[in-house]
């Protein structure tokens, strides 16, 4: 049975109320914190080694010790709740059935922080999760833990709960902050970072929902204990939203030492492939990280078998590896098509560009069309060498990661599954009502020694 | 305490140069000049907040400072980017830098209709320039271009969003010279696009320099269109007093008619003075303006064609030239060319063909 920091009680009947949240332990991790030095939970928090669960990965702690703590300037603390990743939604999860889990998480988090006006700024189509979390906001200040002077420890503290207008480019963390600010949610030019310059200019740090949520655990079991669980830099334990072609689609807290093998097909988390299909690919961290075909999948290219952590899924860089990413786990089975895939998710990128830098604006667009016109059977060989001319044109070149992310995925399904989009360019009339199959995405790779 | 200008140590192209701490690399590179200066089409040195979005000054960074000299992991847009003690930077030294430099061209080329020669920004656009610069000869692209509505703003500035780059550099002078800016951008991705919220007019007194900020032929001036090409044009500079502008312009002449009114503007392209609406748009007549003299124009530039500036006149006599003869005539043609011997029957001289040599002919067969 894998350790369960954060859904362990996620199923108690009324735990989104306060007092059976109480009575389950909840806010002893306020309470512990609000005793001790800010400098010190920060010190906890990376000693815990808790990686960013946003997507990038970076270490928290890190990210806390670079705000700026100028004099006489307030800072701010802001939930990234704005998880529009397809393939994701852990937090939604998470927001929806422990509300109070993240408020305590933020609390905690504001006091080490020192901030006294923190928001969660969440995707404007979790409309109703707005009034979960603003009724927990509630009875937090009503029983002392959130608003003035709380626990009397002389520390203020108010939550604001903001909705985005369903945009995906304000999860970037300028972005959203522009957005918070009332503006255009475009993404800013760094530098500077936000944890210098931020929201309203001030010092601000901007993380996911569940990273703020997994300081909970790290306050109730100290920092030394939460990095044992897990392995190597990978410590504590993720969520991973699992969907696509598995028999049981959800959320799983997992403890980062399984393995993919494990994760799809143990009746404990995905249960296997629906309709005892075969695994075709996969992509295990959100849309933008690369797609991995079933072999490379399972094993690393070095042979050994491939874990769900940070480290292990990145082995072999983009060649042979992907990344964690947010969690994400879309599962494709024999049956699904790589290239109208691929077009789906560019489809999607092309949707959500701001439009401020030329590359991705008009590089999405583009990419959509080329894809497009293979999947309907029209396409040529030389535009699957052109598709990966303009994203590897695009990569890099941006301001933001969305430019990124809309390639990567282009990108991979060309590395691995070129002979599919070739199948398509050669098939024109096939490929419509036949899919490409298996292949030998299935057959383990050959490991030269 | 007076402290002295601190000043870094920057290497571009192989080219070392002192500049002031807070210099972008893109400014560092305009002190040293020339080749080693790498295109903007977003930036704007006059407008706070410009810059970083249209990824061509893009530069490779490779190593970061004298105290870590790392090389910075991506390629960095150089107008946004601050200088480093010590730092190396390679723009046209770097074969990645120009190939994604290339890609950028292409990129913003891709929905650009390319209709050039019916544009008025032609003959003084930078995109076009940059395309001579990095472009391919043909496009990749075998799509539909994206194409808009034209808008009027105003009585005098017309907006054909098909020719924009989305640089962002209108709203940032509306926002930055004129009290309440009523454009912006509206919708996202490959469809943004510049718009006053529903086809408003943009009346502010100095919301005409959106026109001169514009790189492309985006923005134009309603009182010029289609009345000619610019390098037909004679640029000279000149003044007036004007009450809310420092009312020094530059006129587009053709013979004594004004035809345009723009503000002056400085080898990088950019506005020296912005100037108000009456003088840009109103003072259309030559006795409304003191004439400096030319406008200089650099020699790469479409529009020094023909273009004098410093026209050299000889300090001797024509007299002392010719060594005391006084010539009547430059060049006596008369006594070299038959055609002007009165005693010879012009038809007799190999001349054009007329109707008479036809006619002969024809009765002859």
């Amino acid at each position: 049975m894998a350790t369960k920091l954060l859904l362990a009680k996620a199923h108690v009947e009324g735990i989104r109320h306060f007092e059976v949240y109480r009575r389950e332990g909840g806010y002893a991790a306020v309470e512990k914190a609000l005793k001790m030095e800010p400098a010190a939970i920060v010190e906890e928090v990376k000693k815990s080694g808790l990686r960013g669960r946003g997507g990038a990965g970076f270490p928290a702690g890190m990210k806390w010790s670079f705000l700026a703590k100028p004099e006489g300037v307030p800072r701010y603390l802001v939930c990234n709740a704005d998880e529009s990743e397809p393939g994701t939604f852990k937090d939604r999860y998470l927001m929806e059935f422990l509300p109070h889990l993240l408020i305590e998480g933020l609390v905690v988090s504001s006091f080490a922080l020192g901030s006294n006006r923190t928001y969660i700024y969440i995707r404007g189509e979790y409309a109703w999760i707005v009034g979960i979390l603003e009724q927990a906001i509630a009875e937090a200040k009503q029983n002392g833990f959130l608003g003035k002077n709380i626990l009397g420890s002389g520390f203020d503290c108010e939550i604001y709960v903001q909705r985005g207008a369903g945009a995906y480019i304000c999860g970037e963390e300028t972005a959203l902050i522009e957005s918070l600010e009332g503006k255009r949610g475009n993404p800013r030019i760094k530098p500077p970072f936000p944890a210098i310059k931020g929201l309203w200019d001030c010092p601000t740090v901007v993380n996911n929902v569940e990273t703020l949520a997994a300081v909970v655990p790290i306050m109730n079991m100290g920092g030394e204990e939460y990095a044992k669980i897990g392995v190597g830099r990978s410590t504590g334990t993720k969520l991973i939203s699992a969907c696509g072609n598995i028999n049981k689609p959800g959320v799983y807290e997992i403890d980062m030492t399984i393995s993919v093998e494990e994760f799809i097909y143990s009746d404990e988390y995905c249960g296997g492939i629906a309709n005892g299909k075969k695994l075709k690919a996969c992509i295990p961290g959100g849309s933008s990280v690369p797609i991995l075909p079933a072999n490379l999948l399972l094993t690393t290219a070095k042979g050994e078998p491939r874990l769900m952590n940070y480290e292990s899924l990145a082995d072999g860089g983009f060649a042979t590896g992907s990344m964690l990413g947010s969690g994400g786990f879309i599962v494709l089975d024999e049956d699904q098509c790589i290239v109208k895939n691929t077009l789906t998710l560019a489809r999607f990128y092309r949707h959500e560009s701001c439009g401020q830098c030329s590359p991705c604006r008009e590089g999405t667009g583009w990419m959509e069309k080329i894809l497009g016109k293979i999947e309907s059977g029209k396409g040529a060989i030389s535009d699957i060498d052109l598709l990966w001319d303009i994203q590897r044109k695009i990569e890099g070149n941006t301001i933001c990661p969305l430019g990124d992310a809309a390639a990567w995925p282009v990108a991979a399904a060309i590395r691995h599954f070129r002979d599919e989009f070739e199948w398509h360019v050669n098939n024109p009339e096939l490929c419509q009502t036949q899919n490409f199959g298996l292949a030998h995405y299935a057959d383990p790779i050959h490991v030269p020694a | 305490m007076a402290e002295a200008v601190k000043t870094v140590k920057v290497t571009i192209d192989n080219i070392t140069v002192d500049v002031p701490v807070g210099t972008t690399i893109l400014q560092a590179a305009r002190m040293i000049g020339g080749d080693v200066v790498p295109p903007a089409m977003c930036y704007y040195s006059k407008l706070q907040g410009s810059g970083g979005k249209c990824r061509t000054c893009l530069v490779e960074v490779s190593k970061g400072s004298e105290a870590d000299p790392r090389p910075m992991p991506k390629l960095v847009a150089s107008c946004r980017t601050g200088v480093m003690d010590g730092m190396e930077v390679k723009n046209m030294t770097s074969p990645k830098v120009e190939d994604a430099r290339n890609g950028v061209v292409e990129f913003l080329l891709l929905n650009h209709p390319l209709d050039c020669p019916v544009c008025d920004q032609a003959g003084e656009c930078h995109l076009q320039d940059l395309g001579y610069q990095h472009g391919k000869q043909g496009t990749r692209y075998e799509f539909k271009r994206r194409t808009f509505e034209k808008h009027d703003l105003g009585p005098y500035i017309q907006l054909h969003m098909t020719r924009c780059i989305l640089c962002y550099r209108c709203v940032f002078t509306a926002d930055q010279l004129t009290d309440k800016r009523s454009h912006g951008i509206l919708s996202r991705g490959d469809h943004a696009e510049i718009a006053t919220y529903i086809e408003k007019s943009l009346d502010n007194n100095f919301i005409g320099n959106v026109i001169d900020v514009c790189p492309v032929g985006a923005l134009t001036d309603k009182t010029f269109r289609f009345k000619n090409r610019v390098w037909f044009t004679k640029p000279v500079n000149a003044h007036r007093e004007c009450k809310c502008c420092s009312g020094k312009v530059t006129l587009w002449q053709r013979g004594e008619e004004v035809l345009r009114v723009t503000a002056r503007k400085d080898q990088w392209g950019e506005v020296e003075e912005w100037i108000c609406n009456e003088c840009r748009f109103e003072k259309k007549k030559t006795t409304d303006w003191t004439i400096e003299g030319p406008t200089h124009v650099s020699r790469h530039s479409v529009i020094s064609q023909g273009h004098y500036e410093n026209t050299i006149k000889p300090k001797e006599t024509f007299t002392a030239v010719h060594g005391g003869r006084n010539p009547q005539l430059l060049m006596d043609i008369h006594s070299v060319s038959e055609v002007n011997d009165p005693s010879i029957d012009l038809s007799q001289i190999n001349g054009p063909a007329t109707s008479d040599v036809y006619n002969h002919s024809t009765k002859q067969a």
